[in-house]
């Protein structure tokens, strides 16, 4: 607890330095590509809680996202929520999905379990795409509200995404640190043996798809008012999938850290990338870096650190 | 028989179409050191699988400390005092051998793991303070095995299921693992060991009960057991 309130305190001052920010002017593009790099930082670190953590790959992030971002379409055109309740309810609707997941694990370990979420989030897009009430295939128009509290729409989405990204990484790293994170770790290590040493292997992986639902769902929630069209492949894109695994497996998947690093730094190249080389050219790179890690360090850029530092 | 500390009343257990275990009954006194043998695919390790709850039951019952805990899940039996080693070291690969106690520690002991002077104390009675900070990688077979016992211990058991802790391990190290044991039952622990190392079972038990093909075939002490002739039917046919 003692190391708690700290980095609350950071979370509060990059909240704040992103408001600051946000009040400058600078070139509007900056806020646009920011945006979607905080929003893999959410996406990474929800990611890490259950597959980093407890050692379930999930490969169905696109379902989760998909499923924040259309529950905020249908509480758009429904009744109007305002953003905080689009959050929440986006957040709600797959932490539900994630307890679903949940009790698959009963059953379905390893690989077995990662196809059955690959296959989760074909079969809601399915849905989705029959589901003409918020745009079926063809997709939807979003209309932004007017007003944001300040700067215009895209920078107040900047802040909130900081916002949230900044509260997922607590949350990350308040489990890590508890006995949740120690039984995570053990049961990731050997599931058999975490339960035979008193660890309540089920109640904790329920937990962790849980929250990880919630946080990827979260992470969804405001993606409407960003792109203003939504539609089943971009809101389902296997970018989601593959990134959300890439990127905390490159900055390392034991600590809260390791996403963040992953996601600011692939984010940041790939940001780079579509506007200097080419806008498909995102997932090649991703490819190749995650190749890389996975030969040459396993565990990741801190795992890397961490040798280094034993070395000296 | 009511004053026993695990009492197992008719379990039976079935892989599909196979009848592993049959009507099978044991009781354990409080601080008894009980020996389970039997020839291989006896049903030793799914009748303890069955009472450390990694496996559910077709039938019976399983009472432990005057409680039926046959519907109660491998975690809470852990928490009420049934401790099991595996056969297999199966050590938490990512932590250091201290860390591996702390999760017995927090999560079935109560919440002690916090400071690790509990776990050092454990690993210093066992042999292994030396290691604590040392990945399960960079140990040794016995010391595997030690790490083994000293987690169970971290749970702070009240029965102790070793499941063939001794096996591949040469003569001085199985005498090694035999002293931990007869310690910890001095302590006040109770022992089930199911072994293949015959000397050491039959030196450790106080009773022993037989299994073969899912039956109970004999129960006694190393003595009468040595001296049962369906036993040696068991072992070595006709």
């Amino acid at each position: 607890m003692a190391r708690t309130l700290p980095a609350l305190g950071v979370g509060v001052v990059v909240v704040l330095a992103g408001v600051a920010l946000a009040t400058m002017r600078v070139n509007p593009y900056l806020y646009f590509a920011g945006y979607v790099i905080l929003q893999y930082v959410v996406i990474a670190t929800a990611w890490n809680i259950l597959g980093g953590y407890g050692g379930y790959v999930n490969f169905g992030t696109p379902a989760f996202f998909a499923l924040g971002a259309y529950t905020a379409v249908f509480l758009i055109r429904s009744i109007k929520a305002p953003l905080p309740v689009l959050i929440v309810a986006g957040g709600l609707v797959a932490a539900l999905l994630g307890l679903g997941i949940g009790y698959l694990t009963l059953r379905l370990r390893g690989t077995f379990f990662s196809i059955a979420t690959l296959a989760l989030s074909v079969v809601l897009q399915t849905m989705i795409i029959n589901w003409e009430y918020v745009g079926g295939s063809r997709g939807i128009s979003v209309i932004r509200p007017s007003g944001p509290p300040f700067g215009n729409y895209v920078v107040f989405l900047f802040t909130v995404m900081l916002g949230l990204a900044v509260v997922a990484v607590l949350v990350a790293r308040f489990i890590e640190r508890s006995w949740i994170g120690r039984g995570l770790a053990a049961l990731r290590d050997n599931e058999e043996a975490a339960e035979c040493m008193g660890v309540p292997t089920l109640r904790l992986k329920l937990f962790a798809t849980t929250i990880s639902g919630f946080l990827l769902g979260v992470a969804g929630a405001p993606f409407p008012y960003y792109v203003t069209f939504v539609e089943p492949n971009s809101a389902f894109a296997l970018d989601y999938a593959v990134n959300a695994l890439a990127m905390p497996m490159i900055g390392g998947t034991t600590s809260w850290v390791g996403p963040v690093i992953g996601a600011v730094l692939l984010g940041t190249t790939q940001q780079l990338a579509t506007v200097t080389i080419s806008s498909e050219l995102n997932l090649l790179i991703v490819g190749v870096v995650l190749v890389a890690f996975v030969v040459l360090a396993p565990e990741g850029i801190l795992g890397l650190v961490r040798r280094v530092r034993g070395r000296i | 028989m009511s004053d026993a500390l695990l009492q197992v009343e008719g379990l039976t257990k079935r892989y599909g179409g196979f009848l592993a275990l049959n009507q099978v009954s044991i009781a354990v006194k409080p601080g008894e050191r009980f020996g389970l043998i039997g020839p291989n695919g006896s049903g030793k390790t799914t009748l303890i699988n069955c009472v450390s709850g990694s496996l559910p039951v077709d039938g019976g019952h399983i009472i432990f400390d005057g409680r039926d805990i046959t519907a109660l899940p491998a975690h809470r039996r852990t928490r009420l005092g049934i401790v099991r080693s595996f056969q297999i070291p199966k050590p938490f690969s990512s932590m250091s051998v201290l860390d591996n106690l702390g999760i017995p520690l927090e999560n079935a002991a109560h919440g002690r793991g916090a400071d690790g002077a509990d776990a050092m104390q454990i690993l210093e009675a066992i042999g292994l303070a030396a290691k604590a900070h040392l990945r399960p990688a960079g140990l040794t077979q016995i010391e595997m095995r030690k790490l083994e016992l000293a987690r169970a211990m971290a749970a702070r058991p009240k029965l102790l299921i070793s499941d063939e802790a001794m096996a591949g391990l040469s003569s001085a190290e199985v005498d090694d693992i035999l002293t931990i044991l007869f310690r910890l039952n001095a302590q006040g622990i109770t022992i089930i060991m199911i072994e293949h190392i015959m000397r050491a079972v039959m030196r450790f038990s106080e009773r022993i009960v037989v299994l073969d093909a899912g039956e109970r075939i004999a129960e006694g002490t190393p003595d009468e057991i040595v001296r049962n002739p369906a036993v040696e039917k068991a072992y070595l046919g006709e």
